[in-house]
């Protein structure tokens, strides 16, 4: 992917919006780009047309579906009636009261993390501290040790980042369907306080849950889990660090940080998901095909001028702020709950404890993009 | 006044949960229960205009009371 479209999307998708609301490319095998918020909602909504069987932004999946996991990640991958069970089933473990408890081992895990470079007086603020806070709290959920944090990263960034890599994302999707298929093994015999174990014994229909789609489900809450929220993070940090004067304000403010949150994830909303179209037909006068790929570009939605005032603008006190950085419709982000907290929580300690801080000088800050987007480093000095 | 959440459109943001608590109280699954039947206590109408003004379904209606 071109860098400078991974580091500024947002021009030509303004202009896009413009002139060509629902673009389309020959790229990668081709696909629509929708970039209004009206356009985008309204796919997300029409479930009929736009299926979620097909959702990874890079590359079709072409050949055999793998064996291991033939409904793939339900329940992100998948339609009603499985979406609606599968769904079901992972919600309670982000529930409300679920993410009280999560709260106490994020806040700590934070601190823990800034403790290790504040003496240094500079740090990268993606590898050093972002990363780090998603896929410890992900861990916990799913039962697995939080020592192997590194190597789900990897495997995560391989799936993600590197889609357009074959070799080296088909490797890490194995790496992660082996590890789950050893852990699913061991929780059937000895279950535990975890969501494996809770699938693994769950019994839905009269009957276990087959292990294909239990693989399926613990891998997407991996694969979900993780840089997405690291992401969201990361391009938080960035903003502070460039806009001192927004940084200074949310630590005079402190009352200001749950809608600045939400405005973090509406100008640098990380996810954009694909929907395969179910027939021939027309939308917003285009004309699609069975088979064809659709983007669903929430962060250019979360940029429309029609939907937001001053859209291009970070304004931490947003108080009508409808956005769609987790989707809409029946596939509203299951970890959006979450991912709020451990954005809200990471960016309290953070300037709780750096509250001055700037890119590092002549810093080289490197993003990734496409399915996920946000900073992989992000050298600053404070 | 009273609100109303249309179930079928509420997708569990909880974004009204966030904003104003006392009206709206929110599920396992993340979907949103008006509180005393939707009846929004009194000095609470701001608050309740933001949860409107913030859920990305439209889910969220207010009901004139009636007498």
């Amino acid at each position: 992917m071109d860098p400078a479209y991974i580091e500024d999307p947002f021009t030509i998708w303004d202009k896009l919006r413009v002139t060509c609301p629902v673009a389309h490319t020959d790229r990668r095998g081709g696909a629509w780009l929708l970039t209004t918020y009206d356009d985008v909602s309204k796919a997300a909504h029409d479930i009929e047309r736009f299926s979620s069987l097909e959702v990874g932004v890079i590359g079709a999946e072409e050949g055999e579906p793998d064996p291991l996991l033939p409904y793939g990640l339900p329940p992100i991958s998948s339609d009603p009636p499985l979406h609606t069970w599968t769904r079901r089933l992972l919600l309670p473990w982000f529930s409300h009261t679920r993410i009280e408890e999560y709260e106490v081992l994020t806040r700590d895990l934070c601190r823990r993390q800034i403790e290790g470079f504040i003496g240094e007086g500079h740090a990268d603020a993606a590898v050093d501290y972002a990363q780090q806070i998603p896929v410890r709290i992900i861990a916990t959920i799913l039962g697995v040790p939080a020592t192997l944090s590194d190597t789900f990263t990897g495997w995560v960034r391989d799936v993600l980042e590197f889609a357009d890599e074959k070799e080296r994302a088909k490797s890490g999707g194995d790496a992660i369907v082996m590890y789950m298929i050893e852990q699913l093994e061991l929780r059937k015999k000895d279950p535990q306080d975890d969501l494996i174990s809770e699938l693994a014994h769950t019994i839905h229909d009269g009957e276990a849950i087959e292990d294909g789609v239990i693989l399926g489900m613990a891998g997407l809450v991996l694969i979900a889990g993780i840089d997405t929220t690291w992401s969201a993070i990361g391009s938080s940090l960035w903003h502070l660090a460039q806009h001192p004067e927004d940084a200074a304000r949310l630590v005079a403010e402190p009352e200001l940080m749950d809608s600045a949150v939400e405005e973090f994830l509406r100008i640098y909303s990380p996810v954009t998901m694909a929907r395969m179209v179910t027939l021939d037909t027309e939308f917003h006068g285009c004309p699609m095909h069975k088979g064809d790929k659709v983007l669903m570009n929430f962060p250019a939605a979360n940029r429309d001028p029609e939907a937001f005032e001053r859209a291009d603008e970070v304004v931490l006190d947003r108080a009508h702020n409808r956005h769609v950085a987790f989707g809409s419709g029946i596939h509203r982000c299951a970890g959006s709950n979450l991912a709020r907290m451990e954005l809200k929580v990471a960016l309290e300690e953070w300037l709780r404890r750096i509250p001055e801080f700037h890119l590092a000088e002549g810093a080289r800050v490197t993003w990734a993009g496409g399915q996920v987007r946000g900073p992989r480093s992000l050298p600053v000095v404070f | 006044m009273k609100v109303r959440v249309d179930d079928d459109k509420c997708q569990g943001h909880a974004r009204c949960h966030a904003l104003a608590p006392e009206v709206f109280d929110v599920d396992d699954y993340g979907h949103s229960i008006v509180r005393d039947d939707g009846l929004v206590p009194e000095g609470y109408q701001e608050k309740v205009d933001l949860a409107i003004a913030n859920c990305p379904e439209f889910a969220i209606t207010e009901l004139e009371v009636r007498p």
